[in-house]
């Protein structure tokens, strides 16, 4: 590895960077996630022919899995940011941590009541105490739990230390919701969307999957970097470079 | 048109399921970009307070220019 990139993260490390380049990518991440996630709703919704079974009830997909992905996704980078934070002791770590629990709580919500809006015509059935179900709620409450702790505290620094063990302790969820359809007979189906072997689905429906995935991974980038912003501007108010900020032209903040 | 809202019938579920999504994140963009702007104005607000005690006097007009 070039010596660069460590350098370059030791830097990125420091608030005041950080603060700027999450100010640049902020924007380009958001157009992207609108843009691929325009694409893939035009896909998914116009494109993408009616499925064979579940007729047009079965586009509600194009939402309902890249949310789940994501529900999962955002807990393991909010997971290795805890880590990062409680054994290196870095504020930046531990910020990108604690502001990733609300938009990782978000896709939950989404990924649960999405889900139930699929499951009231297919199975007949709103909810279910299944593993899959029940353990995704899990997820969600683990979500607000962090959220909780962490400003259940004065001093933010103590609480975003003990909302990061809640984190790596809730962290025993995550495979067990995605293993919970092979782990126990559910109602919920198996995996579509295979990392190895073939698929079990059409091109034509694969794609605005995969682009709405691709979407969601941006949006989650653009929405982090907002909240760590927002959180900066709080947490280092008594540092020179926030009061630069915050006394600087009006038109100056916005960069 | 009218074909493609109803959904084949399922046009209720899809088009909830799909305004949920559209607005739970609508939300949690829109939630941070206020909150940064209420901290910096709570920010100047203090760094105000500060200057007045520091040269009391000075009428805290800074406060209201947020």
């Amino acid at each position: 590895m070039a010596n660069w990139v460590p350098l370059w993260l030791h830097r990125l490390g420091s608030p005041p960077v950080f603060y700027r380049f999450a100010g640049t990518v902020r924007p380009w991440a958001f157009g992207l996630a609108l843009l691929l996630g325009a694409v893939a709703l035009y896909g998914g919704l116009v494109v993408a022919p009616a499925d064979y079974q579940q007729g047009d009830a079965y586009r509600i997909i194009f939402i309902h899995v890249p949310s789940a992905w994501m529900s999962l996704f955002i807990y393991g980078a909010m997971a290795v940011a805890a880590f990062i934070g409680l054994v290196w002791r870095i504020k930046i770590a531990e910020v990108v941590a604690m502001e990733s629990a609300p938009i990782g709580a978000a896709f939950t919500l989404i990924t649960l009541v999405t889900g139930s809006l699929w499951g009231k015509p297919m199975w007949g059935t709103w909810w279910t105490w299944d593993a899959r179900l029940t353990s995704e709620l899990v997820l969600l409450f683990i979500y607000l739990g962090i959220i909780g702790l962490y400003h259940s505290f004065e001093d933010r620094r103590q609480g975003a230390r003990a909302a990061a063990f809640l984190v790596l302790v809730g962290a025993v969820n995550v495979p067990i919701v995605h293993f919970s359809v092979n782990w126990w007979n559910t109602l919920h189906q198996g995996s579509t969307i295979r990392l190895l072997g073939p698929s079990h689905i059409e091109a034509s429906m694969l794609w605005p999957l995969l682009t709405m995935m691709a979407a969601t991974k941006c949006y989650y980038v653009a929405s982090l970097f907002a909240r760590v912003r927002a959180d900066l501007i709080a947490s280092e108010g008594g540092k020179a470079w926030v009061r630069d900020i915050a006394l600087g032209q009006p038109g100056n903040d916005a960069a | 048109m009218s074909q493609f809202l109803a959904m084949g019938g399922y046009g209720s579920y899809v088009w909830t399921a799909f305004a949920t999504f559209l607005i739970v994140l609508l939300i949690d963009t829109l939630a941070p970009l206020a909150r940064r702007r209420r901290n910096l104005r709570e920010l100047r607000a203090r760094l105000a307070r500060q200057e007045n005690r520091r040269r009391p006097g000075t009428p805290p007009s800074n406060e209201s220019n947020a």
